[in-house]
């Protein structure tokens, strides 16, 4: 690719010393149960909106753990709160307040 | 006066341990539920991770087996007293077995796959699990779906009743990774034109040569292995089964259809074992499993002087370790018995 | 001339006040409703409805009927004080009516009649009925009063049998409005006792009498007692109205507006209203709420109770915790005695807490799915429980029904779900998606396994169609001989699922269908004082480990009749149960299909 001097792709890296870790510390106070993710996916194999769309619950926690805040603001909102994900979860994590809690903490963000 | 230990089950572990305290002069009777001995290794044909015949070990078990050790089959035991120092053990059938030490090799237990409904084991015929499957390579009748076709596509679930919460079983089973690997090699040694996948979240080749197995099924064998956890499978008409699992390397839903389903399940506590121990107040681990004396010092002794632990009991263990765990507590028994 | 003493003073201030509070809430409360309610309201007022609103205040404010049925003792304490008090205001009016020598009738007059009336032996009216009517009839109120002192004071210290294993604290002003209550009645015995023996014959069978005792003992001192008394009386009367809004008594009032309130068809809304306002202010703290919360009981939870929750919502000082951990099963709401909807008042709070989210579903693809007269809609959660599905698909083909499987390939969530956060508008998007969905099939029957979305659909949905939870379609199959039975009985106990059961009211056809195929055996808490399974999707934030322990709970209760297997009629309530159970859990369609004889083989 040509490089014109800017880019319309993000940056490709994690720049995990920048990030913004704010929401996962709400999170690991008000909803500790998202630490024990070992990342299986079962969630989002069996996701409801997953089904639907792109939408992935699994990379949504991966996402808040490394900082990366801006995406889950769109992506949380295609969640229907139905709690099957939490159902199949072998680390019994919390979905459903934890989608509830990542929109708290972006609240307090503001 | 000549001491006597007791031995209860009489698998690898309790085997091991009758004729290692026979060899060191003490007289032991050994009960044993079933009418042979060898617990589940007789449910194994081959092993992992070098796939030799289970019945090598077994034969090598019942040879360890002299005439000083009295053996009892057929006899579950139901209740163990302790009378000042002496202890009595009580069989279903009312056989009373006395003596001055107790080692309690009594094993574990196989998870119930039905527990975990939406894998469809008990529902959809063709989901097995891996003691089945194990059965099938003994019955030396070829792999068959339950429709009589041979198979072209198996699915392996690794983690089926371990590391899972929602079935109240936090650990690992440890050795149904390696089994798995075992059984998906062999199913390509029995079905070289079969696809088959290995559903997993993490591969613990925690031994001696499980490395080597696991680089062998991808090399030579052609296994695939899916980064996924199963959440749940369905049935289509022609009875194979559509499995559901994020491929969290690429972050997407995979659906595939497989022929086969099987089941990699894992070791639970015994009811048995833990009610016997109750028995005696020998504290239960919060696993589920019984606790020793101390986790690294003294694996061997449990917390109620003269009574000794051996083998699955206390957690998921492979063959090996089983032989040298019963061995020590053999010496641990012994030394209780006749203090030098 | 009209009778008057500066003691009366306090009495009448603190009435006066009091009377401005109400007058002045019940004001702002009203004027606060909203346009349709306020024409509701209106209209109310003259219509059948307000009379039967008063019948039921009557009932509840005074009688305690509800209390009642709870716990008789309970019941019987709260009558007597408010039945007790009333009957003793409306005698004493009419009493101080017939004995008033003036025409001018201060309220305070029938109060203190027998401080300004002390002989009442020569009047007209006992004349020609029984002498000593009202003497007698008064004594007796005032005893009957007194007893359901008693008993409060018992409740003290052995609130077990009054059928509580905990209650609430008092704050400060709960304790002086209290300790003026208390003292009421014997402040008023004894200064009517010892006005009644001073000046004698004035009093009725235990006034009179004590009254003499008493100045038999303190002789002329007695008069300047019961002068003191009647002061005391009138203090404790006006601290007491002076303290009520202040205190956990101001929900008298408040219930009162309520029961017009609901009589008049004035609902809840989604967010705060008078409606949620007056709920709040009617709780009585009463505390039934909490010995039937299993959060309580079995997780050891003990701060989101219904009375707690509404205590600190009324002190602004609720939280995202107290919001979001609660089962939202119906229990608390089910057993109030004043009827207070703790279920939405909790969703209320929670649209606050549960962050502004704000759900976009617009990736739903527009569905045109094929019309069927019979539609079967298996909900999210019958999805991860084949067993359930097998047995429903083998019944329907069995039974040779035609339907159509709308969410076979996955469903839409109905929305409870969602709805339980408090996102009402959020859950009005999903509510849509799916509606659509089924209005498009065109469907004549739509059968759900889901009592979750069974009762979205009844609730919510406003379909022009017959929707059955399918525990109601099976049993219409068998009784319509579409399928034959071939039973083998098992000792069976039932788990009513709480939004089948409370939340809709489907008790009967489970059961009878259970009868069919099974021995049903009595579980302690069934129907409407059924237990939740531990799984419901209200609880929001609770750790695995408390959760297990509801679900334990309500298992040990189920098992106490040692049935072979625990059957229900929601797939999360199986799972939930699975988890722990011994025995196994089955679905009301797995107790059904296995009794068919004769089947063809079906896919599950
Ligand atoms: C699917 C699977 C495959 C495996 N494959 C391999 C492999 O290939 N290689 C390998 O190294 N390991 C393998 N293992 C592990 C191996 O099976 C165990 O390490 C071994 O069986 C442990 O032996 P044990 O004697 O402790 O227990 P067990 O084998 O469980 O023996 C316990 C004995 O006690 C008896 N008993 C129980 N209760 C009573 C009672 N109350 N009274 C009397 N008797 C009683 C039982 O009948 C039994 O005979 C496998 C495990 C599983 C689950
Ligand atoms: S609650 Fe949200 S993330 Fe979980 S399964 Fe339902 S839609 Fe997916
Ligand atoms: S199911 Fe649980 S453990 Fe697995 S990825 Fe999802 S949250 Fe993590
Ligand atoms: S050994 Fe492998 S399959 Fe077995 S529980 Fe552990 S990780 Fe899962
Ligand atoms: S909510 Fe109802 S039951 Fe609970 S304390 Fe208030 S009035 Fe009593
Ligand atoms: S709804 Fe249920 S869990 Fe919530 S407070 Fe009431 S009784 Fe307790």
């Amino acid at each position: 690719m040509k490089d014109f001097g800017y880019s319309i792709r993000k940056d490709r890296q994690i720049d995990y010393d920048k990030n913004d870790k704010r929401v996962l510390h709400y999170l690991e106070k008000h909803e500790p149960s998202i630490l024990t993710c070992i990342a299986c996916g079962s969630c989002t194999a069996t996701c409801s909106a997953g089904n639907f769309s792109d939408f992935n619950i699994r990379l949504v926690q991966t996402l808040f753990r490394r900082g990366e805040t801006e995406p889950l603001k769109l992506e949380i909102r295609k969640c229907m709160l139905c709690g099957k994900c939490q159902l199949v979860c072998p680390r019994g994590v919390n979905m459903r307040n934890m989608i509830l809690a990542i929109q708290t903490a972006i609240d307090k963000l503001k | 006066m000549m001491k006597r230990g007791i031995v209860i089950g009489g698998g690898i572990a309790g085997v091991t341990a009758a004729s290692a305290l026979a060899k060191l002069g003490i007289e032991v009777a050994l009960l044993e539920k079933e009418p042979e001995v060898g617990g589940h290794l007789r449910n194994w044909d081959r092993l992992f991770p070098s796939r030799r015949k289970s019945t090598e070990v077994l034969q090598f078990l019942t040879k360890q087996i002299n005439s000083t050790i009295s053996i009892h089959t057929n006899q579950k035991v139901v209740s163990i007293q302790e009378k000042h120092g002496h202890f009595v053990v009580e069989t279903e059938k009312g056989l009373i077995v006395e003596g001055d030490s107790i080692l309690l090799a009594t094993g574990f237990e196989l998870f119930d796959a039905s527990k975990k409904e939406e894998y469809g084991y008990g529902i959809y015929e063709n989901v097995i699990t891996s003691v089945e499957l194990e059965r099938m390579f003994q019955d030396g009748k070829g792999i068959l779906t339950q429709q009589g076709t041979i198979p072209k596509r198996i699915g392996f679930i690794h983690c089926v009743g371990s590391r899972d919460e929602k079935v109240g079983h936090l650990y690992c089973s440890k050795v149904c990774c390696v089994t798995g690997v075992k059984q998906a090699i062999e199913i390509k040694e029995t079905i070289p034109e079969a696809e088959v996948f290995g559903f997993y979240m993490d591969l613990r080749m925690f031994d001696r040569y499980f490395e080597e197995m696991y680089f062998e099924a991808q090399q030579q064998w052609g296994i695939n292995f899916i980064r996924g956890r199963l959440s749940e499978c369905s049935e289509n008409p022609d009875h194979s089964i559509l499995v559901k699992v994020e491929d969290t390397l690429t972050s997407r839903p995979l659906r595939m259809t497989v022929d086969l389903l099987v089941l990699l399940v894992g070791f639970i506590p015994s009811a048995e074992t833990n009610q016997l121990a109750s028995m005696l107040e020998i504290p239960i681990g919060e696993d589920g499993f019984l606790e020793p004396v101390d986790e690294h010092t003294l694996t061997n002794s449990a917390q109620h002087p003269g009574v000794f632990l051996a083998g699955a009991l206390k957690g998921p263990v492979c063959i090996s370790e089983t032989f040298a765990d019963a061995r020590a507590t053999a010496v641990q028994m012994a030394a209780y018995l006749n203090p030098y | 001339m009209i009778s008057f003493n500066l003691f009366v003073l306090p009495f009448s201030l603190g009435l006066i006040y009091l009377l401005y509070m109400i007058a002045r809430w019940w004001y702002k409360w009203i004027s606060a409703l909203n346009p349709n309610d306020k024409t509701r309201f209106r209209n109310g007022l003259f219509s059948p409805r307000f009379f039967s609103a008063v019948k039921e205040v009557f009932l509840e404010s005074l009688i305690h009927r509800k209390m009642f049925k709870r716990n008789a003792l309970m019941g019987y304490m709260h009558m007597s004080f408010a039945l007790g008090w009333f009957l003793l205001i409306i005698l004493g009016n009419i009493e101080s009516r017939i004995y008033s020598t003036t025409h001018i009738n201060p309220p305070y007059y029938p109060i203190f009649l027998k401080f300004f009336i002390h002989d009442k032996t020569v009047l007209w009216f006992e004349i020609y009925t029984v002498p000593g009517f009202f003497r007698f009839i008064m004594d007796l109120l005032l005893l009957f009063i007194l007893s359901g002192l008693a008993l409060a004071i018992v409740k003290r210290s052995k609130s077990r049998w009054f059928g509580m294993t905990r209650t609430t604290h008092y704050q400060l002003t709960d304790k002086v409005a209290l300790t003026c209550l208390w003292l009421i009645f014997p402040v008023r015995l004894f200064a009517e006792s010892f006005t009644d023996g001073y000046y004698g014959g004035g009093g009725g069978f235990v006034t009179q009498h004590l009254g003499n005792l008493l100045v038999l003992i303190f002789q002329e001192a007695s008069q300047h007692i019961a002068y003191m008394l009647w002061w005391t009386y009138s203090l404790v009367l006006g601290i007491f109205f002076v303290t009520l809004p202040f205190s956990r008594y101001w929900h008298i009032p408040t219930e009162i507006l309520l029961i017009f309130f609901r009589h008049f068809g004035i609902k809840p809304q989604a967010g705060h209203s008078s409606f949620s306002d007056v709920e709040i202010g009617a709780c009585s703290r009463c505390g039934v709420c909490i010995d039937v919360c299993q959060l309580g009981v079995a997780a050891h939870v003990h701060d989101i109770q219904a009375v707690y929750f509404i205590r600190s919502v009324r002190d602004e000082q609720v939280n995202r915790d107290i919001t979001l951990r609660c089962l939202v099963c119906g229990r608390c709401q089910q057993s109030c005695p004043v009827g207070i909807q703790t279920d939405s008042l909790r969703l209320i709070e929670r649209n606050i807490f549960s962050g502004s989210l704000q759900s976009d579903f617009g990736y739903l693809p527009p569905k045109t799915p094929r019309q069927a007269s019979i539609v079967y809609f298996a909900g999210c959660m019958t999805h991860l429980t084949p067993g359930i599905l097998r047995a429903i698909k083998g019944i329907f083909l069995q039974a040779g029904v035609n339907y159509l499987f709308l969410d076979e390939q996955g469903s839409v969530c109905c929305g409870r779900p969602m709805l339980l956060s408090g996102k009402h508008d959020q859950a009005m998007k999903l509510m849509e998606a799916n509606r659509q969905l089924i209005l498009a099939t065109q469907a004549e029957t739509l059968v759900t396994s889901c009592p979750i979305c069974y009762r979205m659909f009844i609730e919510m949905y406003d379909l022009p169609m017959q929707v059955v939870h399918h525990s109601q379609y099976i049993l219409e199959l068998i009784k319509t001989g579409k399928i034959p039975l071939q039973t083998h009985y098992k000792k069976v106990a039932y788990h009513d699922p709480c939004d089948l059961g409370r939340g809709s009211h489907v008790y009967h056809a489970p059961r009878e269908l259970l009868a069919k195929v099974s021995d049903l055996v009595h579980v302690k808490n069934e129907y409407e004082d059924a237990l939740c399974c531990g799984g419901s999707l209200g609880l929001y934030t609770l750790n695995p480990k408390k959760r297990n322990m509801v679900t334990k709970n309500a298992l040990d209760i189920l098992m106490a009749n040692q049935p072979e297997i625990i059957a229900t009629a929601c797939p999360l309530c199986k799972k939930t149960f699975a988890k722990l159970s011994d025995v196994e859990v089955l679905d009301i369609a797995e107790m059904v299909y296995p009794a068919i004889p004769d089947k063809t083989q079906v896919t599950a």
